[in-house]
């Protein structure tokens, strides 16, 4: 298992070591001390934008992100249509509407780029408009788990005992549960839909994966220095939590934050589908899958266009994520 | 070894109590309790009372809880609110058509997903490891149901060469009961082995760069039982842990995939007794996909005896 500090603190001997003989006692060539300096004032906002640079994939996979972000964030701008707006039937993709829509007594001429759905919804506007579910819900949930996995989390690795056996039971037992299945077990428990059942039981559904991953931080953290100097100067136990120790170990959280992104994804595509989800009136990629199901001999865009949309966002998510991961060096086998 | 396995069949039954009382007083704490959500908002108080006593509602918390799990027991499960079948049967029904979509996708999932990770690993950069680690990360940024409608889109309604709605039982012949859940089948078990092949890919290089690979080498040992042997044996530790972790994403799927199907399995019943508000069934359901997914993983957690003697040795750990 090895910490993201590792890879910096091995390539700094092993510069060194390509010099060695030529330099005097306590000189230090001058790239040596340079590389030094980079390595140790690296901050993790530095090391991402480092990933962005060098590795192409996981720049596509954050530009993929962004460009749903902002169709997400300005819908309204960005939709050839309002939502709700109805055209021709079950139009095939690239083919045109011809009626009066605005309803201004003249006849105009749509074109429906991805074609339209059973009820005459343009399906591309109905993607950007689904893309708001999809991402609102996926950083709520991602927000509730990172939250309450994380204070769970620390406060077990940071006490022990049997404050620790307690919370990573309740851990384990989680751990030991079909996500899919806990989100539709706390629906039917909550009992309604709407966007912010959905958050709950997927958010839930996620709390032990970072309560898992922030303990073995804090336990590998513990007992440094700085966490036995602040205990000296009497800091608070939250202080050092939270102040001092958290910090130290955000790299990987934010990794297994950027590869549960997708996951939420996923997770509120099929509520969604289900009927569990959000309103079923609302727009959203899971609900516009489960329409065209019914009509896939007929109409087989309605279902795959927004499954498209589904597989290249959480493509996108996936791509930067293990870009990220191995920016901080992290296994493979600790994050998932 | 037996302690070992006494201690995690102990653990799989006190995971087993812990979700069949989560269920119960989760069930008991909504608000209004379930027989105002089941009955409405209009119903007149004499009807909720008579339900109530018709579940035994009406009764002490204590003795209810002590009577449910007499009944889990006994595996006397009362009966749909909708239909007044018994849940029994219900579930016996539905079950059947769930683990045959399971089974054969896992099935399918391992044979293609271990050759394709080793293939990866000894061909590192060559043409094949890219082809296998594109599908792969494409397998694992699609939701299962997605991948069943492109399945029935292409083989059902294109090629029309598989039925794509619903099941057939095996005893109306083994030829129908596969093509009626092949495509499921792949749907669910697609995910699950792009799971299963980048472990088993990044495990295998991870081993084969271990100093004991080297020393075989050095040995003179022929290069198929080093593979084998040596590097594969030790790789698929991991890879067990996470086939058994992926569990969840083919039950999970097959909840989903049974709708594109129209299959009455497990995932529909419970689907659709939540909608329907059928908390007897709900219930029961909720059990059985936790009881069977903690079985597995129970099974997985033995599997390892068999390949990290640590553990047969040591009789501690993991």
């Amino acid at each position: 298992m090895s910490t993201p500090s590792d890879g910096s603190e091995e390539s700094s001997p092993a510069t060194f070591g390509l010099y060695e003989g030529e330099f005097g006692p306590g000189e230090v060539p001058p790239e040596y001390e340079q590389e030094a300096h980079v390595e140790e004032h690296r901050t993790t906002l530095q090391r991402i934008g480092r990933t962005l640079r060098r590795d192409r994939l996981a720049l596509a996979g954050a530009v993929v992100v962004l460009v749903f972000l902002l169709l997400a964030l300005f819908a309204p701008y960005v939709a050839p249509h309002g939502p709700d707006q109805t055209f021709g039937f079950m139009k095939a993709p690239l083919t045109e509407s011809v009626g009066d829509f605005d309803g201004d007594g003249t006849t105009e001429t749509v074109t429906h780029y991805l074609g339209t759905d059973s009820f005459g919804h343009d399906i591309l506007t109905r993607i950007i408009y689904g893309a708001r579910v999809s991402m609102l819900v996926a950083l709520a949930t991602v927000g509730v788990a990172f939250t309450v996995g994380t204070t769970l989390g620390i406060v077990a690795g940071f006490y022990g005992g049997w404050i620790d056996s307690v919370i990573m039971r309740y851990v384990d037992f989680q751990w030991a549960f079909p996500e899919i299945i806990l989100g539709v077990a706390i629906i039917a428990l909550m009992g309604g839909l709407g966007v912010v059942n959905v958050v709950l039981a997927i958010g839930i559904a996620f709390i032990d994966d970072f309560a898992r991953i922030i303990r073995g931080e804090v336990l590998s953290i513990r007992e440094e220095e700085y966490v036995t100097a602040a205990r000296a100067v009497g800091m608070a136990d939250l202080r050092i939590m939270f102040k001092e120790m958290l910090p130290n170990a955000v790299a990987p959280l934010i990794v297994q934050a950027t590869l549960m992104l997708p996951l939420a994804i996923l997770a509120e595509a099929s509520l969604s589908f289900l009927g569990l989800g959000v309103k079923p009136t609302t727009p959203t990629w899971g609900l516009l899958i489960s329409d065209g199901r019914q009509f896939i001999s007929q109409a087989p865009w309605i279902s795959v266009m927004p499954g498209l949309a589904i597989m290249l966002v959480v493509l996108a998510f996936n791509t930067l994520g293990d870009g990220l991961r191995d920016a901080f060096d992290i296994s493979e086998t600790e994050v998932e | 070894m037996w302690r070992y396995i006494v201690k995690r069949v102990g653990h799989a039954l006190f995971v087993m109590w812990l979700v069949a009382t989560t269920v119960f007083f989760g069930l008991r704490a909504i608000p209004g309790g379930p027989v105002r959500t089941m009955l409405g908002q209009e119903a007149t108080p004499e009807a909720v009372a008579s339900l109530r006593a018709d579940l035994g509602l009406d009764r002490p918390l204590t003795v209810q809880y002590v009577d449910f799990l007499t009944d889990l027991l006994t595996l006397d499960l009362g009966r749909s609110i909708t239909s007044s079948e018994q849940v029994g049967s219900i579930v016996a029904q539905a079950a059947p058509k769930t683990f045959a979509i399971a089974g054969v996708g896992v099935a399918l999932g391992l044979a293609v997903a271990i050759p394709a990770g080793v293939i990866g690993a000894t061909r590192r950069n060559e043409p094949a490891d890219y082809a296998a680690t594109v599908a792969a990360f494409l397998g694992i940024s699609m939701p299962a149901f997605f991948v069943g409608i492109l399945l029935a889109i292409v083989f059902g309604v294109y090629l029309d060469w598989l039925p794509i709605v619903g099941y057939t039982s095996i005893s109306e012949g083994v030829r129908p009961w596969f093509e009626s859940v092949i495509l499921p089948a792949v749907a669910v078990g697609l995910p699950y082995a792009a799971g299963v092949t980048r472990m088993m890919r990044s495990s295998l290089i991870e081993t084969l760069n271990e100093g004991y690979m080297r020393t075989a080498l050095a040995k003179g040992v022929d290069s198929r039982v080093r593979l084998y042997k040596h590097a594969l044996q030790n790789a698929l530790i991991p890879v067990v842990t996470v086939a058994g972790i992926q569990l969840a994403l083919v039950l999970g799927g097959s909840v989903t995939v049974e709708l594109v199907f129209s299959i009455q399995g497990l995932g529909r019943v419970l689907v659709n007794s939540i909608l329907e508000r059928n908390y007897p069934v709900t219930q029961i359901a909720i059990l059985l996909i936790s009881g069977v997914f903690v079985f597995m993983n129970l099974l997985v957690d033995i599997a390892y005896t068999a390949i990290d003697p640590r553990i047969r040795i040591g009789g501690e750990g993991a």
